[in-house]
């Protein structure tokens, strides 16, 4: 008996970009093989042609691009092969494909969705192209789906507008708006990049489940092997456009065997690295420390005992917001964005700050930096001895303080002027604060350069002609320029590559280490803070909820909110998957749902405390614990 | 929704005041008033003045008074309706104004209308074949548009709709209507004339239009958004029109309250030229021989339909986009 054909097969498919009339090959000589119901993963480092594959399945390449050579059969369960390298991007034969059995779902769902059109009407709009159905009949089957996917309310989400949804629900609708026409294959680009560990897992289970209900094709594409591990049941390594390795999920985590995929799964962190143990990137950067060492005093020991680097007390901030749509009156909401938080960060410590978006944890950093003013609280900072009272400070002496507190922002494609050079870029705080003249800058400059691994001939370009890594690196590069203390790095590695990110977490360490800095590193990714950080702070709700050393945060976590953003980390390693019945969707957030001791009763409060040595998590004091289990 | 609109209408008032009283002080900025332009101009033609005369006008107008107190009686006498007294027409300002500004608005309202109709098919088509042929050649008939002065083609366009048409020149009906009741055949003399200011004054908006509904549409078309919906198998026409075309509106729509005043007060030279029964030639002429209430009456009405073109747009904006909408009173 013949085989039936497999749902999607491709066979040595070639892209090519049209680039100031030269052609450039985005991707060659790709084939793969995808069944009805299978999950098929397509791993690589941004730039390596997984997108470009994706957008010559729908259809949809950007108009420089055009399919060079090869095919790529498409064969909808009980319909006719077709090749769709074959067919126009707009003939109507391509777009009844797209959205109907084929559909797709992006990384960004915030700009991904219209903020002009209600969700439900974007998700309608795929039925009611290609179903023959009336508006009720769509209106009903959308509401079914959002239903499906997860939304509490779907009557009511139907006419919710994208940008009055969290990042998860957002997802969640781009999710069935993709599915509405129950596609043969799913094609999942990145899906869950832009969103926390924890809703990742929600989402990561909610295609799993509607991948069984519907017996679609999944083609994930993803860097992340922790989700190709918990999703795949194959998998294609590409690397600059070319395939490196495929095969089931199985044989290549088992034994990879191409040099690049082994390379990409040592430049992962993860948890069970053993201290001191050093991420080896794929392509390792060179720095030259030797000027910096020369200038920089090392702290004495008197100045190290005289106080923590930097003490938080009880810093407080509240934002407050109208609610509801401006004709609909001005109801003021305040929130508390950071509360009470309390913290310690000694000299020469690395710092680090979890927790999910919103939790507050960029309020605190703005804060730290005198950017945004708190409402209460104290900042202390240890000037080389001296206890100085950061809130107190102001004007000239605030200008004076700045050079020692400096921060480096998560995206470097934003926080770079792309109209400076990368000489302006480096010079400017230098020309703030009247560091030196134009001859001695300059040389500062070309140091900084080298001190990150980059080249000081690349001083006049502009940030564009630089690489998301290398762009980190300019960013560290100025955060260093006037000689900090203590450095703040607000989700540094969150936009980068798996690659890139060993490469610049590795220069953070040394850099640490060489010249002796203090960090605060804040990030939602626990296998990074745990590679970076001695001590840990985990933030929910603008509250620490758990504080510890490193090993004590990872190996004992107490708290119910810790335990569940551990849990929601996905492993690059087939014998532990993610436990999806763990985590049901967004309970672990929520203070009122947590159980006893950490759930604020009605008559007390939490506190911080202690359980082991350094080691604190916020629950209800024991003799109040005792008191309300006696009454 | 009622209560935004109270606040805003609210905010007119002071907004209003100040800019009259701005307005006053401009007029009154030039030496002299009118009596003394009017004295000059007899002088220089030869003719005699009765000293007396003059001092009884001055005195009957409130010439002689101090300047708050001109202010104040012109300021509170606009707000029972009485805009004051032309010199030069010798007759109450609602007079002279009237019937021109009614005209002015129709021709304001049809030239925005031909505006848009031209500008956006050409601006779409542009922006979805950007550096084709035909987004070459429409950018240069658009900017021979607006490099051609107005006035310029107003006379050839009088010109040839004299030759070909037999419209009669000037004006905005046939003479024989001029202060006739409004009837069925003035109204269509009207229509048969208004093509011509309508094309003229429209001409130089468009092009620029064009060009802005080109930028704007092209950094729309990319956006991930736009993927999404061509993802969904959205055919072209209906893809663009939907969502790059939708939020590139956003910028038409908070431009009405710049264009109602730049239109009526843009078009003044060529209002001239084509000699239309509008109220621009008048504030030029009010202007020039300091006919002050006539002229400040004139801005104040300039001034009051910029307030009300921003609030229309503001509403409209709020309409249509619902980020406005739902998130504007969030700080």
């Amino acid at each position: 008996m013949k085989q039936p054909p497999a749902l999607l097969e491709i066979r040595n498919l070639a892209v090519e970009f049209q680039m100031h009339g030269t052609p450039i090959t985005a991707v060659k000589d790709l084939s793969l093989t995808l069944r009805a119901g299978t999950t098929l993963a397509l791993v690589g480092e941004s730039g390596s042609g997984k997108t470009v594959t994706s957008q010559a399945i729908l259809g949809i390449l950007p108009r420089s691009a055009r399919i060079s050579a090869g095919e790529i059969l498409f064969t909808p369960p009980g319909e006719e092969t077709v090749d769709i390298a074959q067919l126009h991007p707009d003939q109507p034969a391509m777009r009844a494909l797209r959205g109907d059995q084929i559909s797709i779902i992006f990384q960004e769902p915030m700009v991904s969705l219209s903020s002009m059109h209600t969700i439900g009407n974007q998700i309608m709009e795929a039925m009611l192209l290609h179903r023959d159905c009336s508006k009720q009949e769509a209106r009903e089957a959308t509401i079914e789906m959002l239903r499906l996917v997860g939304f509490p309310e779907p009557q009511k989400a139907i006419k919710r507008y994208p940008f009055e949804l969290s990042g998860g629900l957002r997802q969640r609708a781009m999710i069935a708006m993709a599915l509405i026409c129950r596609p043969a294959l799913l094609i999942a680009d990145e899906p869950t990049t832009a969103l926390d560990v924890t809703v990742q897992a929600q989402i990561l289970k909610l295609i799993k489940s509607l991948q069984q209900e519907f017996n679609m094709a999944v083609l994930l594409i993803t860097h992340d092997l922790g989700v190709v591990a918990n999703m795949a049941d194959d998998v294609v390594v590409m690397y600059h456009g070319e395939v490196m390795e495929r095969g089931p999920a199985k044989a290549l985590f088992e034994a990879p065997r191409h040099p690049y995929l082994k390379a990409l799964f040592s430049a992962v962190p993860h948890f069970d690295m053993r201290a001191g143990e050093r991420l080896t990137p794929i392509r390792e950067i060179e720095h030259d420390i030797d000027h910096f060492r020369r200038l920089r005093t090392p702290w004495t020991e008197e100045q190290m005992t005289a106080g923590p680097h930097l003490q938080v007390s009880q810093l407080s901030k509240s934002f407050s917001a109208h609610s509801g749509s401006w004709f609909g009156g001005g109801e003021v909401h305040h929130h508390l964005a950071v509360q009470d938080v309390s913290l310690e960060i000694g000299c020469g410590e690395c710092f680090g700050l979890v927790g999910e978006s919103g939790c507050g944890k960029t309020t605190l950093s703005k804060m730290l930096m005198r950017a945004v003013q708190p409402d209460s609280g104290k900042l202390l900072y240890n000037d080389r001895g001296r206890m100085i009272d950061l809130l107190k400070l102001e004007g000239e002496e605030l200008r004076a303080f700045r050079p020692k507190m400096r921060i480096v922002f998560q995206d470097p494609f934003s926080s770079l002027n792309p109209r400076m050079t990368v000489l302006n870029i480096l010079v400017e705080p230098m020309q703030i604060h009247q560091v030196g003249d134009a001859a001695s800058q300059l040389q500062r400059a070309r140091e900084l350069m080298a001190l990150v691994g980059l080249d000081p001939r690349y001083l006049n370009r502009y940030p564009h002609s630089f690489s998301g890594g290398q762009r980190q690196r300019i960013s560290i590069a100025r955060a260093l320029a006037l000689d900090p203390e203590l450095l703040i790095f607000d989700e540094p590695v969150s936009a980068l590559d798996v690659s890139v990110q060993a490469q610049i977490l590795n220069l953070l360490k040394d850099l640490q280490h060489e010249l002796g800095l203090t960090y605060l590193f804040i990030s939602h990714n626990l296998a990074v803070v745990d590679y970076i950080a001695d001590r840990i702070g985990v933030m929910c709700r603008g509250q620490l909820v758990e504080v510890g050393r490193r090993e004590q945060i990872f190996r004992n976590p107490q708290h119910p909110y810790t335990k569940a953003l551990l849990a929601a980390v996905p492993y690059p390693d087939l014998s532990r998957p993610l436990d999806f019945e763990l985590l049901e969707s967004g309970r672990h957030n929520v203070p009122e749902l947590w159980p006893d001791p950490y759930c604020a009763p009605s008559d007390g409060d939490l506190e911080l405390i202690e359980i082991e040595p350094d080691h604190q998590v916020r629950r209800q004091p024991i003799e109040q614990l005792e008191r309300s289990l006696m009454s | 929704m009622g209560r935004y609109i109270l606040n805003r209408l609210l905010l007119m008032i002071p907004t209003l005041i100040i800019i009259s009283f701005i307005i006053f002080v401009i007029i009154q900025l030039p030496p002299g008033d009118y009596l003394e332009s009017y004295i000059s101009e007899l002088e220089s033609q030869g003719e005699s003045i009765d000293h007396h005369q003059i001092e009884m006008l001055r005195q009957q107008y409130g010439l002689d008074e101090p300047f708050l107190m001109q202010y104040w009686t012109w300021a509170t006498g606009m707000l029972v309706g009485d805009f004051g007294y032309s010199f030069e027409y010798g007759l109450p300002v609602t007079d002279v104004v009237g019937d021109r500004l009614f005209l002015t608005t129709v021709i304001s309202i049809f030239t925005i209308a031909f505006t848009w109709m031209i500008a956006f098919p050409i601006g779409m088509y542009s922006a979805t074949h950007q550096y084709s042929w035909g987004d070459y050649g429409l950018t240069f008939l658009g900017f021979l548009g607006l490099a051609t002065p107005n006035f310029l083609l107003a006379l050839v366009m009088l010109y040839f709709a004299n030759v070909t048409f037999g419209t009669s020149i000037g004006g905005l009906m046939d003479p024989e209507y001029v202060n006739q009741a409004w009837s069925w055949d003035k109204l269509k003399s009207v229509l048969e004339h208004l093509w011509i200011p309508v094309v003229v004054i429209g001409t130089s908006g468009t092009a620029a239009m064009i060009r802005r509904l080109r930028a704007n549409l092209l950094d729309e078309l990319h956006k991930p958004y736009v993927v999404t919906g061509r993802a969904k198998g959205v055919p072209p026409f209906k893809l663009l029109v939907k969502y790059p075309l939708r939020t590139a509106l956003n910028f038409f729509i908070a431009d009405i309250g710049n264009m109602l005043p730049s239109i009526i007060s843009g078009a003044e030279i060529v209002a001239v030229v084509l000699s239309l029964p509008t109220t621009g030639p008048i504030l030029i002429a009010a202007l020039q021989s300091q006919d002050m209430y006539l002229a400040g009456s004139f801005l104040m009405f300039l001034a009051i339909l910029t307030v009300v073109g921003v609030l229309v747009s503001d509403l409209a904006l709020a309409l249509l986009d619902p980020r406005i909408r739902l998130q504007g009173g969030s700080r």
